[in-house]
């Protein structure tokens, strides 16, 4: 499908059919009151009856609206759809999005494949029907809740693409509670024309988006081959969070390859073999992007890690183990190196391996020295700090500071960090400065893991 | 593009929905995948007669349309060290139901994987190694990759296995021959997307490596049902299909 997305993703002039003249509750109302009253787009609101709503006029039909329309949001009942749809490609509308349900999850096949076969003939793109539709930070969005009920998304590079709208809006929630911004969010409801293929061709070339992020249930037949190829062409990371892992039903197969090859292990492995980073819940899905978003480079998964607690230094360790990342020795020459340059007072008390510990009395510069050293260790090719910022030494600078060691190399550097409002400086020192931070060990091994996995395995 | 030979056995297969086991060899063969030395028997002096020709040890099997699942049948019998036990072996398996010919087997030796495809609905051709044999649903240790393989694919899906130290030489024994279990999988992975809109599935179990090599030593290739319900349909043969007399 050549169709062009740009109506779709960046519109200048909207319409919202099916706005309600009497329930300013209605979906419809919503998305045109938001896009009226918060987005730089210039929006239209249309309805058979026409009248006013608040002091907008409201149109009869998209013929009557004064300018073209880049993108229509329709939420009529489903039956009227067609003829919208119709009217939107008879009035040259760039594109829609479908929120209106009762299609062919309700047993309406019939109804979507009509409107499916129209838009595909005129080359018209919709998203939908049956979802909650796009979210472009400071642009526009056509989901029917409430601003104040949403938590806004912040700006950034991260495209998150959702069969299910529900799911969309809460990774939205916990993006932004993680700081990872976003490029865009769709939910493609029954994906009757736009799919997920046809938005990875789009985001593999946006130039806003640098991180691919899908929820998906399941492909069509043969789809899921022309995903992972196009993937594999896809010069940013695509993560895909699977849902439906488990076999419903077991079903009587004839051979050994059918019953140890299901659906989910076929998924899985097919995804790895072709660099696709699998999610595999949601706490990934979030650390993998947000590593993602600021990492481009794939390691092997060398690890080098800094802490001031021995008990932290164990627990990354473990972490590491536990998915397959190495924590090498360091050599003596870096351990020299370190050594020399840290503080007197506690050059004799810091454990010198891997995790290289300052202890609590350790200051910003024995972070620096260590960061340093272990950057320059042709072993390690990827760095972990454990800050913990009840220690004395550690002052709100130090964020800043570390990010800046690896600047001039490609040594990726995550970190952990406790996330309470009070270390917020230290937190943006990193973040603003593309270091991510979580707030877990366990997350930052994560975003670790996701360097290692962004590769064809 | 399919062999001729090949296209000819798929379509003569149709009726059964499957490949009787001597001819999804023939198959294998005529693909680059070594099998075993082996002939198609209908006497118990024919089945010595090959036997003698091939090297005791053998294996038999029984052949049969019905017969999908040989070892829950007991349709396997090896190894067989002479003659009297061949003769012996003949006859049981001749006993089962729906046994329509025995097979004699060169007995091969090695490690046991199991190669084997799938057409997925989403992914389309696949392939699968693990470590084979009965137990291989008990284990589950294998690696999955969407066809057509490339060599980096293989050695990625050898990788993956937690077997993968048996493969490499353990404990004394030696690795198995690396470079013939890649030759197999590659043309194993091509044979299966030239085939891929008329199979299902196909079982190699056991793919027998050792460090001289690696050869099939059984193959059960299922049709892809629309394809064997095609609407020219040969009629099936009343009198019970004779399998061809060489593997």
């Amino acid at each position: 499908m050549k169709t062009d997305f740009k109506p779709l993703f960046a519109p200048k002039t909207m319409a919202v059919v099916g706005v309600s003249l009497t329930n300013s509750s209605h979906p419809a109302n919503v998305i045109f009151n938001k896009l009226s009253l918060r987005y730089p787009v210039r929006v239209y609101p249309v309805n058979p009856r026409g009248g006013r709503i608040l002091k907008d006029t409201v149109y009869r039909s998209l013929a009557e609206v004064p300018q073209r329309i880049d993108h229509v949001v329709i939420a009529a009942r489903a039956r009227h759809v067609p003829s919208i749809i119709q009217e939107c490609i008879a009035c040259r509308a760039g594109s829609a999005t479908v929120i209106s349900g009762g299609f062919a999850e309700s047993g309406r096949q019939d109804l979507q494949d009509r409107i499916t076969a129209m838009a595909r003939e005129a080359g018209f793109p919709f998203i939908g029907p049956n979802c909650l539709g796009i979210y472009v930070p400071d642009r526009f969005d056509t989901f029917f809740l409430p601003g104040e009920r949403l938590v806004r998304p912040v700006k950034g590079n991260v495209a998150l693409v959702s069969q299910s709208g529900g799911v969309l809006v809460d990774q939205i929630v916990k993006f932004v509670g993680q700081g990872i911004g976003l490029s865009l969010a769709v939910s493609i409801g029954n994906k009757a024309l736009i799919r997920e293929t046809h938005l990875l061709r789009y985001l593999a070339r946006d130039p806003a988006t640098e991180v691919i992020a899908f929820y998906i249930e399941g492909f069509g037949p043969g789809e899921g081959r022309t995903f992972v190829e196009l993937a594999r062409k896809c010069p940013k990371p695509v993560v895909v969070l699977k849902a439906g892992k488990s076999s419903r039903g077991k079903r009587a197969v004839s051979s050994h390859t059918a019953s140890l090859a299901g659906d989910y292990a076929v998924f899985s492995q097919v995804l790895a073999q072709h660099g696709i980073v699998e999610a595999r819940n949601e706490y990934e899905m979030i650390s993998f992007c947000e590593s993602l978003s600021c990492y481009k480079q794939a390691i092997e998964g060398q690890v080098g890690i800094i802490t001031v607690s021995g008990g932290h230094g164990v627990l990354a360790v473990d972490a590491c183990d536990a998915h397959s990342l190495k924590v090498p020795p360091l050599d003596e020459a870096t351990r020299e190196l370190i050594r020399r340059k840290l503080s007197p007072s506690i050059r004799e008390i810091a454990a010198l391996g891997n995790p290289v510990d300052l202890t609590g009395s350790a200051r910003d510069d024995d972070f620096i020295a260590a960061a340093n050293g272990l950057v320059g260790s042709s072993d390690i090719d990827s760095v972990l700090l454990s800050l913990l910022p009840y220690s004395p030494g550690i002052s709100s600078d130090l964020g800043a500071r570390l990010s800046h060691v690896n600047r001039d190399r490609d040594i990726p550097m995550v970190a952990y960090v406790p996330h309470v409002e009070k270390y917020r400086i230290l937190i943006e020192g990193f973040e603003l400065n593309r270091v991510p931070v979580s707030n877990s060990i366990e997350g930052a091994v994560l975003m670790l893991e996701a360097l290692r996995r962004c590769q064809p395995c | 593009m399919l062999k001729k030979a090949i296209r000819q056995i798929l379509e003569d297969s149709r009726p059964y929905g499957w490949v009787l086991e001597p001819d999804a060899k023939r198959i294998l063969k005529l693909s680059g995948i070594p099998v075993p030395a082996g002939r198609v028997v209908q006497s118990a002096r024919q089945a010595v007669a090959a036997a003698k020709k091939l090297g005791f040890p053998v294996v038999a099997k029984a052949v049969g349309i019905t017969l999908i699942h040989k070892s829950d049948a007991g349709a396997v019998i090896l190894p067989i060290g002479d003659e009297s036990q061949l003769e012996q072996a003949y006859h049981r398996l001749t006993g089962i139901k729906g046994c329509q010919a025995v097979l004699v087997e060169a007995m091969g030796r090695g490690l046991e994987l199991i190669v084997g495809g799938k057409i997925d609905a989403q992914f389309g051709p696949v392939v699968l190694l693990g470590m084979g044999g009965t137990g291989v649903e008990i284990y589950h240790d294998t690696a999955l990759r969407m066809a057509p393989l490339k060599r980096r694919d293989v050695d990625s899906m050898i990788k993956c296995l937690r077997a993968r130290d048996l493969l490499n030489g353990f404990r004394g024994s030696r690795p198995v021959n690396r470079e013939a279990l890649v030759e197999l999988m590659l043309n194993f992975s091509k044979l299966l997307v030239k085939m891929a809109d008329k199979v299902e599935s196909i079982d190699l179990n056991p793919v027998l490596c050792n460090p001289d090599g690696c050869l099939a030593a059984d193959a059960r290739i299922i049709l892809d049902a629309g394809y064997a319900a095609g609407t020219d349909k040969p009629e099936p043969d009343t009198g019970g299909k004779r399998p061809s007399s060489r593997a």
